[in-house]
């Protein structure tokens, strides 16, 4: 069946192009907004990790 | 604002800590059984459960699935709950998730030294249990986004997205490469044939590395690292392009499985060019990890964590560096079918996925257990031992994937190849292969020291089931900023989630689609028949076996093997052989010679003789014996129901065939049984042995058909 499906299918050829294009926009707009971002947000993210609201359960010290 | 009060469930983490360690042992066990056979045959025990190519899948998908994976549920669960400061999404979810997923690794610790096998590297368990992993994952899928949807944060941390891309990615490449066409319980048939296949397969099998083994875990050093280190992550901005770039370009990479193969050229030179391209994305993830530790780098000296990350994210670097470089054609011609392989893959497990974990739960017990680690020095002692480990495991296999292809394609002044015997370049190798056993064994030595000490550690503390957090519910925060569009995006994880499936879905989909669709990248032979029903019977011991883990059937186009493979027909190997083949056995390592053109090489007498006492018969051999061939007999029963579902899968039968099949396979049968009997070797004629011969005499004969074909007209 599926075969058929893909066999129906025309133009095949443009979709390498069309992906090309999706991509390179896509990259394009996300550097364009890494490299925008507002600082304080970033930080605000970059420091997840380091806030989990467990912190009084966690041995602050390096365990060795 | 007010501060709510919620727990962590500690307890899901915990059994699955507990089966990573478990599995850990096991995996890496029976590796170094598997490793020990290759130079010492007797470790194969002349059964039929333990011999290599049964060992081998088990191997792999113990150390993959059942370690890696439940130490990526381990990690993705603890970290998930922090980052999105909520409990997990239901409870009875993640202990279906967890009985469910131990009960697939049971399942799969039984049916491959069965030889219940599907020959699709990692993908080898068969349909039933492929049924049972989708659900399972699906189950892992809806507690991962609910989790998600009921958060206490606005945004998802980017070690979030990677776990997102990780869950929806695998389902997508399982789904795809499982389609199999059952015949009994546990036999099926691949859907795709041939050259299809093999794209399908590696698409997965180099996407199973991708997604299972390296985004959970860049999720869970983007949450571990910056814990251990107790300082943020060093380019939050560098993080979002290395997540968005790799799983963009990692998708379109697993062509590079296939260069110099009957794949169409276009599909490998896509491979090779998104692999290359693979390097920016990867290490940039790598350089993020090591430079976070910036200003922290007096305490890696002495903590044992921090070392295992370090060691972790260089492997990470190095194997992901050598990986592309592999890709590269004239490279590959080399590497590819040797030992390099397999040093390439164990220094991204032993290093990248090993030391990551070990450096995850040395930091994570004693947090929570509430104690102190039991012994620093142990820890410390456990990394050097599994330093060393990962050097003597690779670099002897560096040395010996080297060797062996030089002396696979060395010539002689008089132009024929001065190796001609395969067994010559298999000998040569066998120090490296003790070197390697030992560097295995050291790691897993290691492990052990390591299952010792987290022991202690635990019993020394109280463990804290379900952890006390103290977080600021989530406040709609409505957003005016225009252009943030990925700020957005972090706050919305279903819409996130289905841009990570459109972003994996174009590079598969265009990969696949014309290799299904245009008819002139197979090329069909017209001699190319399908199998007959012997031949089938043998072609399913043929797999039942293994064998594909040690013999390719892909010559490639090189004069050395074309000379050392076909000297008399001189054809390297062609789309178009391989039409009827569900599955593909083109197989990706070399450890006995290519079996192509196999057919009429030997005697029937010859091969009677080989599988029952290799080393006799090739003196040297490390092939196992297979004794039990000669004991079992085929079940005729299974013949017609084999025709119906490979005829439903396109091998043109004919319609009516599954009535006179029975007496056809007789027929050959006791053909080779006549031919066995000349020789004073008695047989019968259902005997396993008779219908692997018969595919082993079958191998390659049909394009030599085509020879024969053009000269008579």
């Amino acid at each position: 069946m599926y075969k058929q499906v893909l066999q129906s299918m025309d133009n095949v050829a443009i979709w390498p192009v069309i992906s090309f294009v999706v991509f390179f926009t896509f990259f394009i707009v996300l550097l364009w907004w890494t490299f925008t971002a507002d600082k304080t947000f970033i930080r605000e993210m970059s420091e997840k990790p380091l806030h989990d609201g467990s912190e009084s359960n966690v041995n602050a010290e390096s365990l060795t | 604002m007010q501060l709510e009060k919620i727990h962590y469930d500690n307890k899901i983490v915990k059994a699955f800590i507990i089966a990573t360690v478990i599995f850990g042992i096991v995996g890496m066990t029976v590796g170094l059984l598997a490793a020990i056979q290759l130079f010492y045959p007797l470790f194969n025990f002349d059964l039929q459960y333990t011999t290599f190519g049964r060992i081998r899948p088990l191997h792999t998908n113990a150390v993959i699935f059942a370690f890696v994976g439940n130490a990526m549920f381990a990690g993705v669960y603890y970290s998930m709950q922090r980052l999105l400061k909520t409990r997990l999404f239901n409870d009875t979810l993640s202990w279906i998730h967890f009985w469910g997923w131990q009960l697939i690794i049971l399942a799969a610790a039984v049916t491959l030294p069965l030889g219940f096998t599907t020959s699709k590297e990692y993908a080898e368990l068969e349909w039933p249990i492929d049924i049972a992993i989708a659900l399972v994952w699906v189950v892992f899928g809806i507690n991962m986004i609910g989790t998600i949807i009921k958060r206490r944060e606005q945004h998802m941390y980017v070690a979030v997205w990677f776990y997102i891309a990780t869950f929806v990615t695998v389902a997508v490449l399982h789904i795809v490469n499982s389609f199999e066409m059952p015949v009994t319980l546990f036999k099926s048939y691949s859907w795709y044939a041939g050259v299809q296949d093999a794209l399908v397969q590696w698409w997965y099998g180099h996407n199973a590395v991708a997604f299972f083994l390296t985004t959970p875990f860049l999720g869970i050093m983007y949450y571990f690292l910056p814990k251990a280190a107790n300082r943020p992550v060093y380019s939050y901005r560098l993080s979002i392009i290395h997540f968005w770039s790799l799983i963009f370009i990692y998708i379109w990479a697993g062509p590079h499985h296939l260069l110099y193969t009957a794949l169409p050229d276009w599909a490998q030179s896509l491979g090779v060019v998104f692999s290359i391209m693979l390097i920016a994305p990867s290490w940039g993830g790598m350089l993020n990890g090591l430079f976070t530790l910036r200003g922290a780098w007096d305490r890696v000296r002495e903590d044992a964590v921090l070392k295992f990350m370090v060691v972790a994210v260089t492997a990470y670097g190095m194997a992901t560096l050598e990986g592309p470089l592999l890709s590269l054609k004239n490279v590959n011609a080399i590497a590819h079918y040797t030992d390099w392989i397999v040093a390439h893959v164990h220094v991204g497990g032993l290093g990248w996925n090993g030391f990551l974990i070990f450096g995850m739960l040395y930091w994570v017990i004693p947090r929570m257990w509430n104690t102190k680690l039991y012994s620093s020095k142990l820890a410390n002692l456990h990394f050097w031992i599994g330093t060393l480990g990962i050097v003597f495991y690779a670099l002897p296999m560096y040395v010996s994937g080297v060797v062996q292809s030089l002396m696979w394609k060395e010539f002689a002044a008089d132009g024929f190849l001065r190796y001609q015997n395969f067994l010559e370049t298999t000998t040569q190798i066998l120090p490296m292969h003790m070197l390697r056993a030992t560097g295995g064994a050291l790691y897993l030595t290691g492990v052990f020291i390591m299952t010792y000490n987290l022991i202690k550690t635990a019993y020394a503390g109280k463990f804290v089931a379900n952890e006390e957090a103290e977080v600021s519910p989530l406040v709609k925060v409505k957003h005016t900023t225009g252009g943030y569009w990925h700020h957005i995006l972090e706050a919305k994880p279903v819409l996130f989630t289905v841009l990570a499936l459109v972003a994996i879905l174009i590079g598969g989909i265009i990969e696949l689609v014309p290799t299904f669709l245009i008819k002139s990248n197979v090329p069909t032979i017209a001699t190319v028949k399908p199998y007959t029903p012997l031949e089938l019977h043998g072609r399913d011991i043929y797999i039942r076996e293994g064998c594909v883990n040690c013999h390719s059937q892909m010559i490639r186009p090189f004069r050395s093997e074309v000379q050392r493979y076909d000297p008399k027909g001189g054809e390297y190997s062609k789309a178009g052989e391989y039409v009827y083949d569900h599955p593909f056995l083109w197989g990706s390592k070399r450890t006995g010679p290519d079996l192509q053109r196999l057919g009429g090489k030997y005697a029937d007498s010859w091969h009677f003789r080989h599988m029952l006492t290799p080393a006799e018969v090739s003196t040297g051999s490390i092939m196992p014996a297979y004794p039990w061939l000669y004991e079992q007999q085929i079940d005729k029963g299974l013949t017609t129901g084999k025709i119906s579902a490979l005829r439903t899968i396109g091998v043109p039968y004919a319609d009516d065939y599954e009535a006179t099949a029975n007496d056809e396979l007789d027929a050959q049968a006791n053909r080779i049984v006549d031919n066995l009997k000349l020789e004073g070797l008695e047989t019968t004629a259902d005997a396993e042995i008779v219908a692997l011969i018969a595919y082993l005499q079958r191998l390659g004969t049909d394009i030599k058909l085509k020879d024969v074909a053009t000269s008579n007209e």
